[in-house]
């Protein structure tokens, strides 16, 4: 079955290569036309351009300065440090642990970034041999969670207790999925739930299920609507910025961290220049100013 | 390769798409970052073969071996193939195939799917009590705080509950909440969370794009 599965994502892979082939010479084509009539920059836009470049510099430059070895202090994020412990948990009792990474497409940040914490759970679990449960709304997650999920047992040396059938597609729709995690929730009775991704109104249908089940439960999501639901049912929240933080926080690695330190400058700034509008703006000098942030 | 290959696939379509979004739709490069997105739909659109695939792989096997709620599984297969079979085939060999009004699909989906779903969103009224009952327990000043502040918002919410704020005739309670808790409190620390949550989605793209981050693919 595992080789059927394989042979049909390389029969996909060449589909699409095909498609793209062709795809692109008829881009091409078109681009020949359109390009001497509309080769148009959008000036309207040269204040997103600003922001990107100094936001680029500013991690780039942090990155090399952690790549010369210079110490960079990171806040404790209790919701990450808890992970381990909770997987401990489930060890100890000897029930799985259930990671959700979200409901959204793979082409969600929220979701990649979920899926980068996928892969340091499953490290963990395949050290303590706890056994993974990974239901996923869309085949394309499914895929990359398990791509995922295989390199962290292969990392520690147990690619032998991999299962291809950690990560599961259970339902392409919203409540049809909910309706799976919470029944195997109840079910199985996982000792640590962990919700890291985009939810939207079935977060705390799972948040109170798990919570009912008497699961450990850490969620993260950047949706700041969904917040008060994980918090008021988990133990553990990653507010926003802390679930893209998480990947590179989990592996200490100082080239990660240095793209975090970069992130914290740029904030830095934006509430020099929030202050400094505010302060503009309440002595009637701020229209300028603020039409220097106007998105378009 | 196996790194190399993927990291420069991101770096290009990350490359295109932030460039693009600065050029005009009808220019080359706006076109290309819209024939990206067109790729991403047909990929998303072949591994849905695979989420087939894996879901009755799942299910088949926990059949064969008579696992512990295998009739279910049951069930679900031919839930699966009753909606999935009819739905594909052509609507000019019979009308009760394809999806159109009076079609096998349509049916299944208008009087079975639909109302299991809204029964399911429904149930979240029952879970919204459960939670607010253990989050507005009045255990610390703070929390008293939140219990007091959600009563009034909660209140001002509703119809008849707005009627009652506004009997208070000192003070326009309804356009207090709106102006300084919604408007003032409640909108300042969502915007705050908004603009870390963006900037941190922005810069793991970029370590994404520059191939730092590399965990998305099981490495580091």
């Amino acid at each position: 079955m595992n080789s059927t599965t394989n042979q049909l994502k390389h029969t996909i892979l060449y589909v699409i290569l095909f498609q793209l082939i062709l795809n692109v010479d008829s881009l091409l084509a078109a681009e020949a036309v359109q390009e001497t009539a509309n080769s148009v920059f959008r000036m309207d836009r040269i204040n997103a351009l600003v922001f990107v470049l100094v936001f680029s510099v500013s991690i780039l430059v942090f990155t090399k300065w952690a790549r010369e070895g210079k110490s960079l202090f990171l806040r404790k994020i209790p919701g990450l440090d808890a992970i381990e412990e909770a997987v401990g948990r489930a060890t100890e009792m000897g029930r799985p642990v259930l990671f959700v990474p979200g409901i959204a497409e793979l082409d969600e940040i929220e979701t990649i970034a979920g899926i980068s914490i996928l892969g340091r759970v499953a490290k963990i679990t395949a050290q303590y041999d706890t056994p993974l449960h990974v239901p996923v709304r869309y085949p394309l997650v499914m895929a990359a969670g398990q791509e995922v999920v295989e390199q962290a047992y292969i990392e520690v040396g147990k690619k032998d207790s991999y299962d291809p059938d950690t990560v599961q597609y259970v339902a392409g729709e919203q409540f049809a999925y909910t309706a799976t995690v919470n029944g195997y929730m109840m079910r199985e009775r996982p000792a640590t739930n962990i919700y890291m991704g985009a939810f939207f109104a079935e977060s705390l249908l799972l948040a109170e299920t798990g919570n009912a089940a008497g699961s450990i439960q850490i969620a993260g999501t950047a949706r700041p609507e969904q917040l008060p639901f994980f918090i008021a049912a988990c133990d553990y929240t990653l507010m926003g910025e802390e679930l893209y933080a998480a990947s590179a926080y989990l592996s200490h690695e100082p080239v990660m961290l240095g793209g975090l330190k970069g992130q914290d400058f740029v904030k830095v700034l934006l509430i020099v220049c929030i202050i400094l509008g505010v302060l503009l703006a309440s002595f009637g000098y701020g229209e300028f100013f603020i039409s220097l942030f106007t998105a378009v | 390769m196996k790194t190399t290959l993927p990291v420069l696939v991101a770096f290009l379509s990350g490359l295109i798409l932030v460039v693009s979004f600065f050029f005009d739709d009808k220019n080359w490069l706006g076109l290309l970052g819209q024939e990206l997105k067109i790729w991403l739909t047909i990929v998303g659109g072949f591994t849905l073969l695979l989420g087939v695939v894996s879901i009755t792989k799942v299910n088949w096997v926990a059949v064969k071996r008579k696992k512990e709620g295998w009739k279910y599984k049951v069930l679900t297969l031919i839930a699966i193939f009753t909606m999935a079979i009819p739905s594909v085939l052509s609507p000019d060999w019979s009308s009760y195939f394809g999806r159109n009004d009076g079609s096998v699909y349509d049916w299944l989906f208008q009087y079975l799917m639909s109302p299991m779903m809204a029964t399911m969103f429904a149930t979240l009224a029952f879970y919204i009590a459960s939670a607010a009952y253990r989050a507005f327990r009045a255990r610390s000043a703070e929390a008293t705080l939140l219990l007091i502040t959600a009563t009034f918002v909660m209140l001002w919410r509703v119809p008849m509950g707005e009627w009652i704020l506004n009997l208070v005739p000192w003070i326009d309670i309804p356009y207090f909440l709106e102006t300084y808790i919604m408007g003032g409190i409640n909108m300042a620390v969502q915007r705050g969370i908004i603009i870390g949550a963006a900037l941190g989605a922005a810069s793991m793209s970029l370590r994404i794009i520059l191939g730092i981050e590399r965990t998305y693919m099981g490495k580091g």
